[in-house]
Parts: C-alpha cells; structure tokens; sequence
C-alpha cells in the first residue's frame, strides 16, 4: 500500500493548475481494472477527479514523456516522480533532453510496485477487482471471496531490488524522503558471472530466443531518446523489423545494452514491458556492475551533469589487458 | 463425439504424432505458454493462452519468399518454397480459430498468397473451449462463442476428460486415427460444460462490450474524433499489439544482400512503427496519433467495410494484457463508440 494517497496527489495537482504553475499534470489514468493503468495528460482538476489514480500499479515512469511533453504544453508540466524515476530524469536533464524550465517536478514517496502476474500466479485470471489496502484484496469472477495477498510477495522485480526510496532531483517533497538503499540487484548478475561460458550462452539463448523485436524495451527506455533510432533507419544498413536468426536478437539487445551503459539508472522499464518477460535488466546490470568495479562507484541520474566512466577518461582507468585477464579469475 | 480420459492424453497426442508434426501449448521457463512442438516429455500448458499467437504457423514473423543468385552477368532465381508437410495445431481457442478466418480474407482472395495458402492446406485446427477465461476476454463483442469453438476438431476439457467432436473432413480423418485411443460418447457432459461456460461469460467484467456504432462506412464518424489525441497521448510506438495479434496481417518486403545474391523475405511489420508504408515521399503518417487511429480504424471500420462487415479482432485479449502503458482496443471502443452512438 503507497503511503500517499490518491487525494492528497489530485489535492496538489489541482493546487498547483489553479495558482497557475502548471497548467498540464502527467498522472496515471485508470483503466478497464484496477492495474490496467495508463499514463495521461491531466488538464482540469475535473479531469483529475475523474481519471487520476495512484495505486500500487502505478509503475511507468514518466521522465521520458517530458522529452515530448515539455516541448508541447505551452505552460509547465507537473511531473510525479517517485524515486527511481528521479535518476532517469537527472539523466535525461544531463543529456539536454528537456527543459527543465517546463517542468514542475514533485517527489512522491514509492512503497514499491505490484507486478500484476505475480498476482495472477496466487489467484489466477478473471480479476474483477482489486483493492490496494493494507493487504492487496483480489477478487475473482470465480471465486465469492477476495484472496488477501501481501504486497512484498508480489512487488515487482525491480522493487524487490529497489535501490533507492531517495529521490534525487524535485521542486517540491511529498511526504518523508527516504534513503540510498544497499539492495542486493547484482546478485543476480553474480549468479549468470559464476556461470561456464557455455551455461551463460545457453541461459541467454533460451531467454533471447523469446524476443519478438516490438521494440517495447526500446521505446520504453528514459536512456533511449534517439529521435530516429539506428535500427528504425532504412538508410543505416542495420535496420531490422524481425529477427532473421539468432544472432540478430541477440546482437540487438547486446548493442542496446552497450548503447545505453554509462546511462542506464537501472529503472527496469525494458524488463516491465517485455511481452515475452525476457529479463532485460540483467544485461544493463552486468554494464552497471562491471563499471563500478572497474572505474568505482557510479550512478546515473544521481547528479545532473556527471561524466559517465566511459566517457570519462583518468588516469586511473583500468588498462583493457587488465579486464582481459579478469576474466580468467571471474566474469 | 468422441472421448479420452485426461490422464491418456499423451496417447492422443502421440497418435496424432505418427500422423503429424503435433504442436500443443506448453509452458516455457518464464512460465507462460508457447506452441510447442510435441514429444514425449512435453506436457499441456494450464494456461488459458498463448502469449504469440497460433497466426505464426500460417504467417510467421520472417519467411523467405525466393532468392537472386548471381554468377558473373547471370542472374539465378530460386524458388525457395520446401515440400510442406501435415502439421497439427492442438488446443486452440476459438478468437485464435475466428482469427484464421480473418487472415484467409485477406491471404487467400485473389491474388492468392501461395505461402499462406499451402500452410493452411497443410494445416489442422483442434479447438479447445475456453473453461477459465480472464477478465481480458471479450470474444463474444465479435460473436464468437468461447464454448463452441470451431476448427477441425472441437475440444471440450472437464475436470477429467477431454471430449472430441470433428466438424471438417480434414478433422473427420484425423479423429478417425484417434479410435484406438478414445471411446464414443454422449454430448451430455459437453452439455453441461458448455452451461458452465456460458455462465462465466455473463460475469466477465468486458461483457457489455460492443461493436455497436462500428463497422463499414463509419470512416467520417471516427476519423476526426477529438478523443483520438487523448487516447493516442501516450501510445510509446512500439509494436506489441501488433505482433501478439492474432489478426494483424501486415509485412514488409526485404531484400538481404548476401553477397553472392539476394534473399528476399518478408517479415511481421507494424503500423505503429514510423518507418511503416513509407513512400517515395516519405511516411504518410507522420505523427503516433495518426498510426495509432490507423490500427484501431483498419479493425473496427476500414477491415469491415471491406468484408462483409466482419471485425478483425476476435478479443483474445492478449493487447490488453500486454500493452506497455495498457492502452487497447476496449479503451478505444468505448470511448469513441460511447461518444457516438
């Protein structure tokens, strides 16, 4: 259960369009059920009465939609960041993506999202309802009772692994800012390192061969804003609309994944959206880890304007032979 | 009507085997179900559906269509067509079956697709009624009954048996070989599983949906909605619900140098991609509203127009489950149906 509420945001929206700050609010905007939630432009607060929810569906991550519509609105937006989301805007801020001068950003505190087939593995389909109280109460076409479930058992991967409830850039606080969390994300990364090559292989050939090249990962991603992506482009030489054999999709994901290291805040967006539930992530994690270990500690997004190790020359930077060599030892 | 017990069910499908490649839906390591190719060991998903569906084994995402060999100033053009052989899809459900139809439409009024058409003379349907549907199902908006679903051969599931009833010659044969392994039946169980069904559809949260308002010769109604923008707003582009349609048909036309020669191949596209349809001029819509108001156009008015007023969503639900920011068909349906009836 979130611990701000839906009135409180709407209460602050409708505030912040009435004294004239804003005139456009990004919200989430209910469904056809209760998870089914889409992002929306807000413009009244009857609108917003109408339509807002937060709840703990409320996944998306909106610092990509500023790209588009900052330009757009005439006046300011008003952007609810939750924590994780506040690194893909610092990021997109120090790739000049949008002017910050048209945004009006307020942090809101995140408990961590439910990932709806989660859900639908402890009480199957034919949702009617859901009811995100203290416990999240699913009910059933087929069955007369809720099934109570627990919100830690059915939180999202990414927030399983949550690596921050510190929001990192806002104009405006709601609720208690929390902190930098020591989250245990690269244990996973660890898992396929300890792997033989061979395993590795097998492990990602079975997970890539899924990928139906919708783009989804891509067009979700805060790191890519490309206005004409590579692959899009008929004029590149690589453009692709399927994937021909298996080396395209993996190649595809592979260059995404380089693309966007040094970038990627780990949001998880491109693991959420996957149709075929291809986890994604783990290749943007193994970029993350492996930066922090050779070059330090680094986080994008968590500074507007930083120099992502590998655009970053020191001295110091590891020598290739050395990563070379590591890979007899681990990874 | 024929019957087995569930727990002989791998005899049926190892019967079906001697006969043809057998593809069933089974479970996959993510947990979701994939049409699988049949052998000992693989077993029935649980799942009400697929996550890719059944269009694939008609219409996969990349065919090959020919190539151009070259040798010095000779140009070679080889028919890259192989024999096909029978193959056996299992446990398909009837938006997915309605959705062959569609796709027939279009594939196989003249000029015939030859591609198409000799998979599908090669192919055999076996339907399975739907017992669990999710909240996303809304198959009976484009009259499709969930407990009579069409195919070859029909498949009623009970608690402990699975139930046969062939409805073509092709099926006819094919539960023909199945004697040894099934035993005649009366349709009372059937019967009452069908009440079952029925019963569970009037309780599915999208029932009231309707086509109501669509159809052919709407095009003025709806091209110029308002409601397009705010349903469109925040449409990301990428093509999910199109390529987990059952009834999306569109392709491009590639050519692939291979250095020695060209392949040409087609491949699944998506009218919500910028580079779809692109013409000497450029791409004739330039904006995600207008390709995303093409999809949901071409389904629900330009599709019907064009074919006897049939829809060409048969409300599987898989873009209602899927859709990275849940934007769908139904959203659309009722706010620009609801605006204009």
């Amino acid at each position: 259960m979130q611990k701000i509420t839906r009135e409180q945001l709407i209460e602050k929206a409708a505030a912040l369009l009435a004294g004239g700050t804003v005139t456009a609010v990004l919200g989430w905007s209910k469904g056809e059920f209760d998870y089914d939630v889409t992002p929306a432009v807000f413009h009244t607060a009857e609108e917003l009465n109408k339509d807002f929810v937060w709840n703990d569906f409320c996944g998306a991550n909106f610092s990509k939609y500023l790209v588009a519509k900052a330009a757009k609105e005439e006046g300011k937006v008003l952007v609810f960041l939750k924590p994780c989301d506040t690194y893909s805007f610092n990021q997109l801020l120090t790739e000049h993506r949008f002017d910050r001068e048209k945004v009006y950003a307020v942090g809101i505190p995140c408990e961590g999202m439910a990932d709806i087939a989660k859900i639908k593995e402890i009480c199957g389909e034919g949702i009617s309802s859901i009811d995100c109280g203290e416990k999240i109460a699913v009910t059933t076409i087929y069955e007369d009772e809720p099934v109570m479930i627990d919100a830690k058992d059915v939180l999202a991967e990414r927030c399983v692994n949550c690596k921050s409830k510190k929001h990192v850039a806002y104009d405006e606080l709601m609720g208690e800012e929390g902190t930098v969390i020591d989250s245990a994300r690269f244990d996973e990364v660890a898992k396929i390192e300890a792997m033989t090559p061979d395993e590795r292989f097998a492990f990602w050939q079975n997970e890539l061969s899924r990928c139906i090249r919708c783009n989804a990962c891509r067009d979700a991603c805060p790191a890519c804003t490309c206005e004409k992506c590579v692959f899009d482009n008929p004029n590149s030489g690589v453009e692709n609309k399927a994937p021909a054999n298996s080396f395209e999709e993996k190649m595809f994901h592979i260059i995404r994944a380089f693309h966007v290291a040094g970038r990627c805040t780990d949001c998880g967006e491109c693991s959420r959206v996957c149709p075929q539930n291809i986890p994604l992530h783990l290749l943007n994690r193994k970029f993350i880890k492996d930066m922090n270990e050779f070059y330090g500690e680094y986080q994008a997004g968590e500074e507007v304007g930083t120099r992502a190790p590998l655009v970053n020359y020191t001295t110091g930077d590891i020598e290739p032979g050395e990563v070379f060599d590591r890979r007899d030892t681990d990874a | 009507m024929r019957k087995c017990s569930l727990d002989s069910v791998n005899s049926v499908f190892a019967e079906i085997a001697k006969a043809a490649a057998l593809y069933i839906p089974a479970d996959r390591t993510d947990g979701s179900a994939v049409y699988t190719k049949w052998e000992e060991g693989v077993v029935w998903s649980k799942a009400l559906n697929t996550v890719r569906s059944p269009k694939d084994f008609f219409f996969p995402q990349m065919e090959n269509l020919m190539e151009f060999r070259t040798s010095g100033k000779n140009i070679e053009i080889v028919d890259t067509r192989s024999e096909a052989e029978d193959f056996v899809v299992f446990g398909v459900r009837a938006c997915d079956v309605k959705s062959f139809e569609i796709l027939d439409r279009v594939f196989l009024t003249d000029p015939v697709d030859s591609y198409y058409a000799t998979k599908r003379e090669h192919g055999a349907i076996i339907s399975m009624a739907c017992t669990r549907p999710s909240e996303t199902c809304f198959c009976k908006t484009f009259g499709i009954d969930p407990a009579e679903p069409a195919g070859d051969i029909s498949c009623w599931k009970t608690e402990t048996e699975l139930f046969f009833q062939s409805n073509t010659e092709k099926g006819a044969a094919l539960l023909a070989k199945l004697e040894g392994v099934t035993e005649e039946c009366t349709e009372e169980a059937v019967d009452a599983q069908k009440e079952k069904i029925n019963a569970v559809m009037a309780k599915l949260p999208l029932a009231d949906v309707t086509t109501e308002g669509f159809g052919g010769g709407k095009t003025k109604d709806y091209f110029n909605d308002p409601a397009w923008d705010e349903l469109s707003e925040a449409c990301l582009g990428c093509g999910t619900c199109t390529f987990v349609c059952p009834t999306c048909q569109c392709y491009d036309i590639k050519d692939f140098n291979t250095g020695k020669g060209v392949i040409r191949y087609r491949c699944w596209d998506s009218c919500m991609y910028s580079e779809f349809t692109r013409m000497a001029h450029g791409n004739n819509r330039l904006t995600q509203k207008e390709r995303f108001r093409q999809r949901f156009m071409h389904k629900l008015v330009y599709y019907p127009e064009n074919n006897d007023g049939l829809f060409s969503c048969v409300g599987c639900g898989r873009c209602l489950a899927k859709c990275p920011i849940s934007m769908n068909i139904v959203k659309v349906m009722k706010k620009i149906g609801g605006e204009n009836k």
